[in-house]
């Protein structure tokens, strides 16, 4: 089961500036010189072993859309987010032959998870096929409504593929491109769904846009029995705790710390913070992340989380 | 919860003990808010004294920042001392340092706040 992150950043998207470019390349070579990196092969080396990620890579801009590989010739992820552009061109690359078959799983419909939809050329090519679940009764509406004149020059009813809308219901499980399914009802304006993907004994949670209030101890217990021994968990961790319960309070989203706490009471293997703030750079994210590494460490039950920061272009191998 | 509490003069040392998580965070709660709402309304000072504390989750951590909310609307100020090394960097990691003013010591947090309280802390 891979897991692929086509896009990680939430509310809006974000691009690197000349300047972060600047600034990364200019930190890199100052590293480099003080190493006596003097050949291309150092160089790599370098690159791999000393460069923290947030120097030598970049987290990316792109909004939510993650994949989660199905084995088959059908293709399954979860939100329409500007990743779904990058996304589709996978889908036309690696589509060898018979039908196209892509299924859509809506966290909700807020314009950061459905704004790649309009650039996602499967949705162009007649004869693909396109289901796009979701627990909300706006679905379908919200996806014809961004492709409406005067803001959008494609008409949604233009679109050649065959695209179906399937009503969801929170608790209720189903079959979907091989993996059992069961969506979660989730605190955010408008309400949003988690989803948990079940299949040969191991667990994937896809949870974003879910604020977790901490008064409630019977809703606490309902998102531990939904991560519960998860092998993945990608979680909405926007915000750090103090601003999840005071300026951006009722906001929708979660922190790191709540993240690890949930996942930790929950027995899961691998917490992916997800939905990261628009307005950090790879810098901060890159701190949030070993912050939060170190609270899981003072943390620790029995067993040892995984903690890491999505990326786009990641993989993760469940 | 208990939390233990002794005043000198316009300070208030609120001193609760052991684990502050999500299974008892609701009385953590209830307690801090009944002290605070005893606390005179002319700008009253509390002194968090965290040196019994060996760990706080973010449901404890919350209760934190209502306390603030409560006891700024009747002018008052909290401040946390004499954290535990594990709870300083829980502290940290959350950011709440942004919001409270920390101390070493309950007597350096007291000075800060009253001359006339420090005299009767040491007294």
């Amino acid at each position: 089961m891979l897991v692929r992150f086509w896009g990680t950043r939430g509310s809006i998207p974000v691009a690197l500036t000349s300047a972060d470019i600047r600034r990364k390349v200019e930190t890199a070579l100052a590293l480099a010189i003080a190493k006596g990196v003097d050949t291309p092969e150092k160089a790599r080396a370098f690159i791999d072993n000393d460069l923290d990620f947030s120097i030598a890579q970049t987290y990316g801009g792109q909004s939510p859309c993650v994949e989660i590989e199905t084995g088959r010739t059908e293709f399954l992820v979860c939100d329409m987010g500007s990743g779904a552009r990058a996304f589709g061109g996978h889908v036309m690359a690696a589509q060898k032959s018979g039908p196209l078959v892509v299924n859509v799983l809506m966290s909700h419909v807020h314009w950061d998870h459905i704004m790649g939809f309009p650039f996602f050329t499967p949705a162009y090519l007649p004869g693909a096929h396109i289901r796009i679940f979701g627990c909300h009764d706006v679905l379908e509406e919200a996806f014809r409504l961004q492709q409406s004149a005067p803001c959008f020059p494609v008409d949604f009813s233009r679109l050649s593929a065959k695209i179906e809308f399937i009503k969801l219901e929170a608790g209720k499980s189903v079959d979907i491109a091989g993996y059992r399914v069961t969506p979660k009802l989730q605190r955010h304006t408008g309400d949003s769904y988690g989803y948990r993907f079940e299949r040969d004994g191991k667990a994937i949670v896809y949870s974003t846009d879910s604020e977790h209030k901490l008064e409630d101890p019977a809703e606490t217990e309902g998102f531990v029995a939904f991560f519960r021994n998860a092998d993945l968990v990608i979680f909405d961790a926007m915000y750090s705790l103090l601003e999840a319960v005071s300026v951006k309070e009722d906001w929708g989203h979660s922190s790191n710390m709540v993240g690890v706490e949930l996942a930790q009471l929950a027995n899961v293997k691998h917490l992916c913070m997800f939905h990261h703030e628009p307005a950090f750079n790879d810098e901060r994210i890159q701190s949030v992340l070993n912050e939060t590494i170190r609270f899981e460490k003072l943390t620790r039950g029995e067993r040892p989380l995984i903690v890491t920061a999505a990326y786009d272009g990641m993989e993760i191998d469940v | 919860m208990e939390i233990k509490n002794k005043t000198y003069s316009d300070v208030l040392v609120l001193s609760p003990e052991g684990r502050i998580d999500h299974a008892n965070s609701e009385d953590f709660r209830n307690g801090l808010a009944l002290f605070i709402e005893r606390c005179k309304s002319d700008g009253e000072r509390v002194v968090l004294d965290l040196a019994g504390v060996d760990y706080i989750s973010s449901a404890g951590l919350r209760c934190f920042m209502l306390a603030e909310k409560q006891a700024k609307s009747r002018g008052g100020t909290i401040v946390v001392a004499a954290m535990q090394p594990v709870v300083k960097e829980i502290f940290e990691i959350s950011r709440f340092t942004l919001v409270f003013d920390t101390f070493a010591t309950v007597q350096e947090a007291i000075a800060k706040l009253s001359p006339v309280a420090l005299k009767a802390y040491q007294a």
